[in-house]
């Protein structure tokens, strides 16, 4: 027998060449260490993201290397800036267009929460039209602060049970968003 | 750079051709012409002034609506229309009164192009109505909304929103 190792309480054992281990964490460990951003930049939350994404923060560093511009290939969606109530139906439909496992990190004020544009054209935050699954508080969040929102967000995916999407809670938060979805609930 | 129109001149023009239609000059700090006008006249009048010999007022700067609540019943409503003569560096502003039940002018998409957005955002935002505009739809807003929100009655705030409560604001 090879060594036998404990991590987190998933127990692995070690052979010279091989090494076992559950699914779900290697799929998780994998998810996590290759997310696709899609970056809905709206604002001056999205100057900062765009900092975050040059190589003084470099988020390339986490498996982002590859920004993704088309929601198909996207599994993490930040949202960063104001978004109008004009514009929420095109972050809807992003969103939907999204293939599941997906992500959604809000960064800064206003997209969490419409911040400082207390008014009849601005979405009092995105988690009215689309479920959001981090939120960055700042205005504009530092790149330390969208990072450490990244990170919180690879700790779900890392973490997240394969088994979630298809669960009834998932499903009810996708009717409570009025979202189509295929999921029976079983 | 100075211009090379006085505001008395224009004026004067203006009084001789359209008589009772235009109403009384206000002063203003940037010291250009401000004029009130009857809302039947105006359409007349910018096509006047654009074809005018010496005036040349062929550049359409801005429309707007402006709410008064406080005025009489027909003067509530206000369209302003900024106008400027490039080739004599002049600029004058055109004010006329509509009453807020139906506040209706004759668009000027024919004389200036340019008036097709600006009509349509002053409609978006004050409801004032273009008469033989080509597409008169909210330009900024969603289409879904149901009121004009730059008219004094309509918060700008946004109403949906429970977490602001007013104690806490000082109000
Ligand atoms: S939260 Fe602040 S910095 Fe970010 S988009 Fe809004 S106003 Fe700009």
């Amino acid at each position: 027998m090879g060594k036998i190792t404990a991590e987190g309480n998933v127990e692995a054992i070690n052979y010279e060449g091989f090494q076992l281990t559950r699914l779900d964490t290697v799929i998780g460990a994998a998810r996590s260490n290759s997310l696709w951003p899609l970056p809905f930049a709206t604002s001056c939350c999205g100057i900062e993201y765009m900092a975050s994404m040059a190589p003084n923060y470099d988020i390339a560093r986490f498996g982002m290397e590859r920004m993704s511009f088309s929601p198909r290939q996207a599994d993490l969606l930040i949202v960063a800036g104001t978004i109008s109530k004009k514009l929420a139906p095109v972050l809807r439909q992003v969103y939907e267009q999204m293939s599941e496992p997906k992500w959604v990190l809000s960064v800064g004020a206003c997209a969490s929460s419409g911040g400082i544009f207390d008014t009849y054209s601005v979405l009092q935050g995105i988690d009215r039209v689309i479920p959001v699954d981090v939120y960055v508080p700042g205005c504009p969040p530092r790149p330390e602060q969208i990072i450490d929102g990244i990170m919180n967000i690879q700790a779900l995916v890392k973490h997240e049970s394969l088994r979630r999407r298809y669960s009834p809670e998932y499903k009810d938060l996708l009717d409570n968003y009025n979202i189509e979805n295929d999921i029976d609930g079983k | 750079m100075e211009s090379k129109l006085t505001n008395e001149q224009v004026l004067t023009a203006l009084r001789e051709q359209f008589g009772d239609a235009v109403g009384q000059e206000e002063q203003t700090t940037d010291h250009y012409l401000n004029v009130y006008v009857t809302a039947e006249s105006v359409h007349a009048m910018i096509e006047w002034l654009y074809a005018h010999g010496e005036f040349k007022v062929q550049f359409l700067t801005n429309i707007t609506g402006i709410h008064f609540p406080d005025n009489d019943e027909d003067q509530k409503m206000v369209i302003v229309y900024h106008l400027h003569s490039l080739q004599n560096n002049f600029r004058l502003r055109l004010k006329a009164y509509l009453p807020i039940e139906n506040p209706s002018i004759h668009t000027i998409t024919d004389i200036f192009s340019a008036a097709n957005w600006l009509e349509r955002e002053t409609y978006d935002f004050f409801g004032i109505n273009f008469v033989n505009h080509p597409n008169l739809t909210r330009i900024l807003n969603e289409d879904s909304m149901d009121y004009f929100p730059m008219r004094k009655e309509y918060h700008l705030e946004d109403e949906t929103r429970q977490d602001k409560d007013n104690r806490f604001f000082g109000r």
